[in-house]
């Protein structure tokens, strides 16, 4: 799944399946009785493009937005601001409503939970049915059924499976089915909101590469989300670095993970046991806890645990800007690099 | 899982229903509360062949005659007579047909109202869900049989607005458990997945979230169901239900007050029958709900 090199240039191709301008979601929260509403800035300004086959990877500490990303991504909730296209179709939703039925089948999400993705109620055939139930009028009843069992060996699981209950299965088997129903509309995007955090370390690997196979037989494209990045490393192609609601760094998996560059994806760094001895020893501790989405730091919202800040870095919000053709960094201590 | 369902083909709804039936029969208190209720069906339905005598017969030589095994007792009047001379078990028989029906009407009632508009509430909030819960909340301010008595009188007394009446007064309970349940499950994962796959707003309610918000609803029918026999009763007994000389079960019970101290059978048969049939249901309550729950079917 590593990716073959792309053009160098940072125009967006016309095969994009996402295509993200400046995705923000804030949320109205009352903190009393009486005070106001506050605003949380769950999401700031993502901005990414998804090709086919790629693999998207979305990382950062538990609360800074990536389930709001992935919730704005496939539909569950419009964005505050910014532009969606999904499939060169410009995304308009309005609050509470349904997504399109020709954008709904392109999008579809797995969750972190298994435990709560499945309807207790619903037998695992009669939930992989469901999609084509209501979107493929044209797939009779027998097909319907017919195609369920298909899914359900695709995704490892056996067919006698198909009449079963959620609760008589484990975690991993949760996934996997959560998995098959996913891809019962044959979409061309998988949204993966920490698809394996909640699995045994021998069962997120069996997942992982089913999800690898599942992507080179479809040449799906994935946004994997993820706290993780030992799971991470081994799948994306890009990756975006978040913290507080804001991509900090962003770009190609190959050169953001050889060589991570902003001091928060540097501490993400040394907390992660790596497989590669060459890799430089520097320990970047990360201490602290991010700031109060209600209470935010003036500047950078990092400064107060980062170990490289200066009296600067309380002055502004750093933007992301480019430091090589194709790594983006939201931190002013960083030099530009290399030609351009 | 029995051997006998490995016969049938699964997804069929012979094979629910066997596999219910599984389930349901594990429970010996579930078994023996639907025999006693089956038990109950079948006389109150063939009650003019069962029936000993005419339940509105009145036997002038025969006020208040003990049960048959008082000394003074007879076969004729198995379990004696009431103050008037007529029959208790005949008009016990023919007093199961009013107390089940009424109660199963009034259940079916506020059961299928209350579901309907928790299910409002809870789904869409809002203007609508502060209408309902208010209303509700009206209803629940009152005491229940005072508000009964009430709707009653404005209904004009008589069985159908008891039925009304009762209905009403339960159908907070079934409103906010629905309301309850469908807020607590409306944002879990698997709902928001049925919405992607494009599930509109009836499916959502009725097919996704209702099956899933049951458990707690089926409890309350059989709660309601007792609760409806003795409010029917109430309301007979101040001469707003079910008019004389129907042989309702409560009705039964109310006008034997009196005789509480010289005539206990008369007023203890209706009594022990309405608390056995109130415990049966509540047993085949918990049996129904532990049956349809698929968590607690072993695989
Ligand atoms: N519906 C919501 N209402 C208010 N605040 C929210 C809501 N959803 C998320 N948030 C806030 O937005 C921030 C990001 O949350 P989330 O996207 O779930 O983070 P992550 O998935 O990375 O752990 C958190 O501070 C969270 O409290
Ligand atoms: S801008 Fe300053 S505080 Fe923010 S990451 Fe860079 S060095 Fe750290
Ligand atoms: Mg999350």
């Amino acid at each position: 799944m590593q990716s073959q090199e792309r053009q160098q240039n940072s125009a967006p191709r016309d095969d994009a399946v996402i295509h993200a301008v400046n995705l923000t979601r804030h949320y109205h929260v009352r903190t009393g009785p009486f005070s106001p509403p506050a605003v949380v800035k769950a999401l700031n300004e993502a901005s990414f493009d998804l090709y086919p086959g790629q693999t998207l990877a979305v990382v950062g500490e538990s609360g800074c937005g990536k389930s709001t990303l992935a919730r704005v991504l496939t539909m569950i909730e419009p964005p505050t601001s910014g532009q969606l296209t999904i499939n060169g179709q410009r995304v308009e939703l309005k609050e509470g409503q349904r997504p399109p039925r020709e954008l709904r089948r392109e999008v579809q999400i797995i969750f972190q939970n298994p435990y709560g993705s499945l309807n207790p109620r619903k037998t695992v055939a009669a939930m992989l049915e469901e999609p084509l139930k209501l979107n493929r009028s044209d797939v009779s009843a027998e097909q319907r059924r017919q195609k369920a069992l298909e899914m359900i060996e695709k995704v490892g699981l056996r067919p006698e499976h198909a009449d079963r209950y959620p609760h008589m299965f484990s975690g991993g088997q949760r996934q996997r089915i959560a998995i098959a129903r996913a891809l019962m509309l044959n979409p061309k995007i998988l949204v993966l909101d920490e698809p394996v955090s909640a699995l045994d370390l021998s069962i997120q690997a069996q997942v992982l590469n089913l999800l690898s196979d599942l992507q080179d037989e479809f040449g799906l494209a994935y946004v994997f989300i993820s706290h993780d990045l030992s799971v991470v490393q081994r799948i994306a192609d890009d990756v975006i670095v978040m913290y507080f609601g804001q991509p900090v760094e962003t770009g190609p998996a190959s050169e953001v993970f050889t060589r991570p560059r902003h001091p928060y994806t540097q501490a993400l760094f040394s907390a992660t046991p790596v497989a590669d001895p060459n890799r430089r020893k520097e320990r970047v501790k990360l201490k602290g806890e991010p700031p109060s989405p209600l209470n935010p730091p003036p500047g950078c919202p990092f400064a107060p645990r980062c170990f490289m800040a200066t009296e600067e870095c309380t002055h502004g919000d750093p933007p992301l800007e480019a430091v090589t053709p194709r790594v983006k960094v939201a931190c002013i201590h960083v030099e530009k690099e290399g030609a351009i | 899982m029995s051997t006998s369902t490995t016969a049938v083909a699964p997804g069929t709804f012979r094979y629910q229903f066997v596999e219910f039936w599984g389930y349901f029969s594990a429970s010996r208190g579930a078994l023996v509360g639907l025999i006693f209720i089956a038990t109950i069906l079948v006389v109150a339905l063939l009650a003019p062949w069962v029936a000993p005598h005419d339940p509105a017969l009145q036997n002038r030589e025969a006020f208040l005659v003990p049960p048959v095994w008082h000394a003074e007792g007879t076969w004729r009047y198995i379990l004696g007579t009431d103050a008037v001379g007529r029959d208790i078990l005949s008009r016990l028989i023919y007093g199961a047909r009013y107390s089940l029906f009424i109660s199963a009407m009034v259940v079916l009632l506020s059961m299928v109202i209350g579901i309907f508009l928790g299910l409002l509430a809870g789904y869409f909030r809002g203007w609508l869900e502060t209408l309902i819960t208010r209303a509700m909340d009206v209803v629940l301010a009152f005491p229940s049989l005072l508000l009964a008595l009430g709707l009653v009188a404005v209904l004009s007394p008589g069985l159908t607005s008891a039925m009304i009446a009762i209905a009403v007064v339960q159908l907070p309970y079934f409103v906010r458990l629905t309301r309850a349940a469908v807020m607590s499950e409306k944002d879990r994962e698997y709902v928001i997945a049925s919405r992607l796959a494009g599930a509109g707003h009836t499916r959502l309610m009725f097919n996704t979230l209702l099956p899933n918000c049951m458990a707690p609803l089926i409890v309350q029918a059989t709660l309601s169901f007792s609760t409806a026999i003795l409010d029917i009763a109430a309301l007979g007994f101040l001469g707003m239900g079910v008019q004389p000389p129907t042989p309702e079960w409560g009705a039964m019970l109310a006008n034997a007050r009196e005789f509480m101290g010289s005539a206990y059978w008369a007023v203890t048969f209706p009594g022990l029958v309405i608390l056995l049939t109130v415990l049966m249901i509540n047993l085949m309550g918990d049996g129904l709900r532990d049956a349809l729950d698929p968590k607690m079917k072993r695989s």
